[in-house]
């Protein structure tokens, strides 16, 4: 059943570097999922409503870290509410069995493993948290 | 020895389950499974309390569970106590032996130690000024035994650790917290399901178990302690069936261990565990620790082959259990999981409520294989032949 789960383009997503920083200890705000250790650290601005200079720093699993990346690349130059309620909803809709655009779409086969969506959703947490400090 | 075939989960119609996840839950043998049925469909009701015959059949089968965990452990049966597993057997004695104890007397414990030996007594030490101290772990991820703080009044250690399978040096702690007067509460949830323990040749106080993790069903733990110990620690839950009396003006407690039963105690999971530890008592266990070490053997010996792959704890066979936890690098442990569980390989992973073991590694999780005695080859073929795939896929 785990047959698509780690395919190519998860993979490449969760290899993307473009928007990775080594954040010193404090940087932006950080989450933690404690049952599983993984971590992830969001930093980056709002201004005039639009999201600027996201950068992340992720221990975690693969599906953790493509999501993370997926949410750094939706949401940096755009604007923030927005570009974060639409990224919500294709990752609601996606874990729920749905279509989702590109990017979400590759996290389609993450829908038959309920243990790993918050896996998926921990960048979430971490990037509303920094919006709402904004 | 085909002892997987006693198991009916491990035979069930399909792809073979490697089922290497035994660390965390050990699967359960027709002849507990059967046990429990037996007292389900013919003896069925509560202990203690009750004069007809179900009452009694019930009362006589909780005895008698009692007894055969008794005789695993060689203890006087009267001196265990049925718990809802090994997490509330280690709360119990927090909070029972924690009541007796005052503001800067201090409790050592170890970094490899798992939550449940942890939180308890930080709980305790919240509470009362009791002072918690960490016995260090070594590269090798052994407890490093020290000379201990003079108002040491208990050390509570695990027997066996479920990350890095490193075995207690039980007489070298027992020595030094002899030496200060203290007292041994030793975790045995990782030992129990590697035979008989003889605790009286140990020379603890407490041990403390679960009975999921030895082939009993979930729900049920025990913990054994001294008479005496038993006789001074005041109660820890109130309720029905462990007092001696009660009135509008207090109670008086009923005799241990029916003092730490308070309601309704798990009787058909008892009922489970002592079977469980009966059907273990008649088995060779010289030829099944000489399988279990064969197999740990071929597992760190794979394991060190691959490149990346660090093996977090003791890298040879003395004084271990096969508990084997390891690092791939750049490779999270539940990603590993998941694609082993593609090869039909149970794994756990994550920081296995360690987390101060994998904070003094720097790691925020390893992958663990844990075995036991219906572990066979074909599982570490298995196992290998998925960890090449998530070395490939993942790293």
């Amino acid at each position: 059943m785990n047959d698509a789960l780690y395919h190519d383009a998860l993979m490449a997503l969760a290899k993307d570097r473009t928007h990775a920083a080594a954040l010193p200890p404090g940087a932006g705000v950080t989450v933690d999922n404690p049952l599983c250790g993984d971590r992830v650290t969001l930093d980056g601005r709002v201004e005039n409503g639009v999201a600027h200079g996201i950068r992340h720093k992720v221990r975690g699993c693969a599906l953790c870290q493509a999501s993370t990346a997926a949410l750094a690349r939706v949401l940096e130059g755009k604007p923030a509410a927005s570009a974060l309620a639409e990224a919500q909803a294709a990752v609601e809709s996606v874990l729920a069995g749905g279509s989702a655009p590109a990017p979400w779409d590759a996290f389609a086969p993450v829908a038959r493993h309920k243990s790993r969506h918050d896996c998926v959703k921990l960048p979430f947490s971490a990037v509303k948290s920094l919006f709402s400090g904004t | 020895m085909n002892l997987r075939r006693n198991f009916p989960l491990l035979n069930r119609p399909g792809p073979r389950i490697a089922y290497l996840d035994s660390g965390a839950t050990a699967q359960t043998p027709d002849i507990v499974l059967d046990a429990v049925r037996a007292f389900e469909t013919s003896a069925r009701a509560n202990v203690k309390r009750g004069v007809h015959r179900l009452a009694e059949s019930a009362t006589e089968a909780y005895a008698k569970a009692r007894a055969q965990v008794a005789a695993y452990l060689s203890v006087p049966a009267e001196e265990i106590v049925f718990t809802s597993g090994c997490t509330a057997a280690i709360n119990l004695v927090a909070q029972s032996f924690g009541a007796l104890l005052k503001p800067g007397d201090e409790i050592a414990v170890s970094e490899l130690e798992h939550h449940s030996n942890i939180v308890p007594w930080h709980m305790l030490a919240a509470r009362g000024g009791v002072k918690v101290n960490f016995l260090p772990v070594d590269g090798e991820g052994r407890i490093v035994v020290r000379t201990l703080s003079p108002r040491t009044k208990l050390v509570a250690l695990a027997h066996v650790s479920n990350v890095t399978g490193a075995v207690l040096d039980v007489p070298a702690i027992v020595a030094a917290a002899k030496r200060m007067g203290a007292r041994v509460l030793l975790d045995g949830a990782q030992r129990t399901p590697h035979g008989p323990v003889d605790i009286p040749a140990l020379g603890v106080d407490f041990y403390a178990f679960s009975g999921h993790k030895t082939f009993a069903p979930h729900g049920v733990g025990a913990l054994w302690a001294k008479a005496e110990l038993l006789d001074a620690m005041p109660p820890f839950l109130g309720g029905g069936e462990m007092i001696a009396n009660v009135t509008t003006q207090g109670f008086t407690a009923a005799k241990a261990p029916a003092k730490f039963e308070a309601g309704t105690p798990p009787i058909s999971g008892a009922i489970g565990l002592g079977a469980a530890c009966e059907w273990l008592g008649t088995l060779d266990w010289a030829e099944i620790a000489a399988h279990e070490l064969r197999l740990t053997g071929r597992l760190l010996d794979g394991l060190r082959a691959i490149d990346g792959v660090t093996v977090i704890g003791p890298q040879g066979l003395q004084g271990r259990a096969p508990v084997v936890s390891f690092d791939l690098a750049d490779a999270h442990p539940h990603d590993i999981c998941q694609i082993m569980d593609r090869h039909g390989v149970a794994l756990r992973g994550g920081h296995h409520c360690a987390q101060p073991l994998h904070a003094k590694f720097d790691l925020a999780g390893t992958t663990r294989a844990s075995l036991a005695l219906y572990c066979e080859d074909e599982d570490i073929d298995l196992f290998f032949a998925g960890l090449a795939e998530a070395k490939r896929v993942l790293t």
